[in-house]
């Protein structure tokens, strides 16, 4: 018999329907995946009891007959989402301690459809970042290393770089991410896994500690895109907690996913061959391209003008929302408190001590573009040209039903490079960042390794609330790559 | 446009981060280098455009105003770094 931590979501699902092994048997494995898996730094708060308990509800609910479409599936869950009376920090020393009273809405579906709580993992401070490397608990480590150099320690992408490291070293079936700028798609790329950032009011925010509120979404991060379909199924929903959750019905994700591409128009955007764009990400899209020609789809070249003013405009609006959502961590209500003379020398002190470099320095541009005198030179011209950038895609899905680009456009980096650079690292999300400005749903899925033996990603980007198509040309993609390659660190090897 | 570091102090005042004399040095540079690079969204036309707000444009959702949680002071409070009787407790701020 194959490992249990071998098997898809999918599988895994059907086997427990039909009783093959237990939800205990699988989450045993998989609390012995994530002890092994603390080389990588992925785990930063562990629950095997919670686990436990939870896989003995789900065969309790088995034996009833009870069975939901996440039943007994064990989850890595990022530091984002608040969880019940579990430690949860957002990889920052400024919510040092913090149990939140409450679960995010997202989370709590998720357990509602019968999944099982293995810990949090870690991710950039309040989800700044490309590398997970900006992060209280420390780096986490990619579990692939280049073909000609296992001594160097690669980043797993950010910010939901726990979440793609669990996922690739096989020590969780499946992870929550958020992606407010490309954090579920570019470290997705950068393990070979699959990530889908849904549409914008897809999911409810409630409970996920806020970066930037008009272009955070949550999204699911899994081996398959048959997985990334059953389990957005089970994040999404309207919820009233969280005012701009959209209240549509949530279609049946993981039907689609067979329907092919068969007559289906995919655009090609000249603008995204940009300068830097590695030799692999160039032949991977125009495989990508191939595959999907191959099953029926018709390309079609198109131009999306204002792309390369998305990462300007990205970082204005994420940063001025940040510096107004970052306002809470005041040493009043929790996390750290380093005490002054004064209320405002103890906020001073507080936030000094408790924030990182990166977060401070995207509060201050934000403070900065919303201050007096500024605001419309900054703020309200980047929302301006968001406005444009949206537009822009409005006009092609006119002709186009989706639309196919790299999700990155170089594969994973070592851990430290750029790390001075805060510009240089602003261009890993180039391509991802201009799907959450027009707030579209997007996916990466593994399209194959490059020169150096890293994998890399393709992304589709789809019609807002038509991930259907996307699952389904994801699919399409993902059967053309036949990616089976694995990371040199399985956290399952000794299993 | 470059930012002198009595503006980057008063950002930093104005977002209650203390900063120390290096911290404001090495955020000067940084934000100069990340202002010039946003500089280039003057490229774009934009006269005849609306400011975008909502990526799914649609009236705002409405409720009835009624209480629908709360009796949670324990809970409430229970994370605060200093805490009595049910208040969060600050430095005095009325003399």
């Amino acid at each position: 018999m194959t490992k249990l931590t071998d098997m898809t979501l999918a599988e895994a699902v059907d086997g427990l329907a039909r009783k093959d092994f237990s939800a205990v048997e699988l989450t045993e494995d998989y609390i012995k995946a994530m002890e092994a898996s603390r080389p990588l730094n992925i785990y930063v708060t562990e629950t095997p009891e919670k686990a436990r308990d939870m896989a003995k509800a789900s065969d309790a609910r088995i034996a009833a007959g009870t069975v939901g479409p996440m039943e007994g599936v064990p989850l890595g869950i990022k530091d984002l989402y608040c969880s019940e009376g579990v430690r949860t920090q957002a990889g920052s020393h400024i919510l040092d301690g913090f149990v939140p009273p409450y679960e995010s809405t997202v989370t709590a579906n998720l357990w509602k459809a019968g999944a099982v709580h293995l810990g949090k993992v870690n991710m950039d401070e309040f989800a700044m970042g490309s590398s997970t490397t900006t992060t209280v608990w420390g780096a986490t480590i990619n579990p692939w290393k280049r073909r000609a150099d296992d001594k160097t320690d690669l980043v797993a992408g950010g910010s939901s770089g726990g979440s793609s490291a669990v996922v690739a070293a096989h020590a969780a079936l499946a992870a929550t991410g958020t992606d407010t700028g490309g954090s579920i798609r570019q470290p997705a790329s950068y393990t070979g896994i699959v990530g889908i950032k849904p549409t914008y009011g897809r999911c409810s925010r409630w409970g996920i500690v806020a970066f930037a509120s008009s272009l955070d979404q949550a999204g699911p991060m899994t081996r398959t895109v048959e997985d990334a379909a059953i389990m957005l199924g089970a994040m999404a929903g309207h919820d009233p907690k969280d005012s701009t959750s959209v209240n549509v019905a949530v279609p049946d994700f993981r039907a689609a996913v067979e329907r092919g591409v068969k007559g289906l128009k995919v655009g090609i955007p000249k603008e995204y061959r940009v300068d830097g764009m590695s030799a692999d990400a160039e032949r991977l899209w125009q495989q990508g391209i191939e595959w999907l020609k191959a099953e029926g789809a018709e390309i079609v070249d198109i131009s999306l003008p204002h792309t390369k003013y998305a990462l300007p405009a990205y970082y204005i609006i994420a940063n001025a929302e940040a510096s107004a959502n970052l306002a809470r961590y005041d040493g009043v209500r929790f996390g750290l408190r380093v005490e002054g003379d004064s209320l405002d020398e103890m906020y001073e002190n507080t936030r000094g001590a408790g924030f990182g470099a990166e977060v401070k320095r995207r509060i201050l541009t934000g403070t900065y573009v919303l201050s007096a005198g500024y605001y419309d030179a900054y703020y309200r011209k980047a929302q301006k040209v968001r406005a444009r950038i949206a537009e822009d895609f409005e006009r092609v899905y006119e002709t186009v039903d989706v639309i196919l680009t790299p999700a990155t456009p170089t594969p994973a980096f070592p851990v430290g490079q750029d790390a001075d650079d805060p510009v240089a690292m602003y261009l890993n999300d180039v391509f991802t960042v201009t799907v959450n400005l027009a707030g579209l749903p997007g996916i990466s899925v593994p399209a194959g390794l490059t020169a150096e033996g890293l994998p890399m990603g393709l992304q589709l980007i789809g019609k807002a609330f038509d991930e259907e198509t996307v699952f389904a040309a994801g699919r399409v993609l993902e059967r053309g790559a036949d990616f089976t390659a694995k990371p040199s660190f399985l956290a399952d090897a000794g299993i | 446009m470059a930012l002198d570091k009595a503006t980057v102090a008063h950002v930093a005042k104005l977002a209650r981060i203390k900063l120390d004399d290096a911290e404001i040095e090495k955020y000067q540079g940084d934000l100069n280098a990340i202002l010039d690079w946003m500089e280039q969204l003057n490229e774009v036309d934009t006269d005849s455009v609306e400011p975008m707000t909502a990526v799914v444009p649609r009236a705002t959702a409405e409720r009835h105003d009624v209480v629908t949680d709360g009796g949670r002071q324990d809970a409430v409070t229970e994370n605060a770094p200093d805490a009595a009787h049910g208040y969060f407790v600050v430095p005095k701020v009325v003399e």
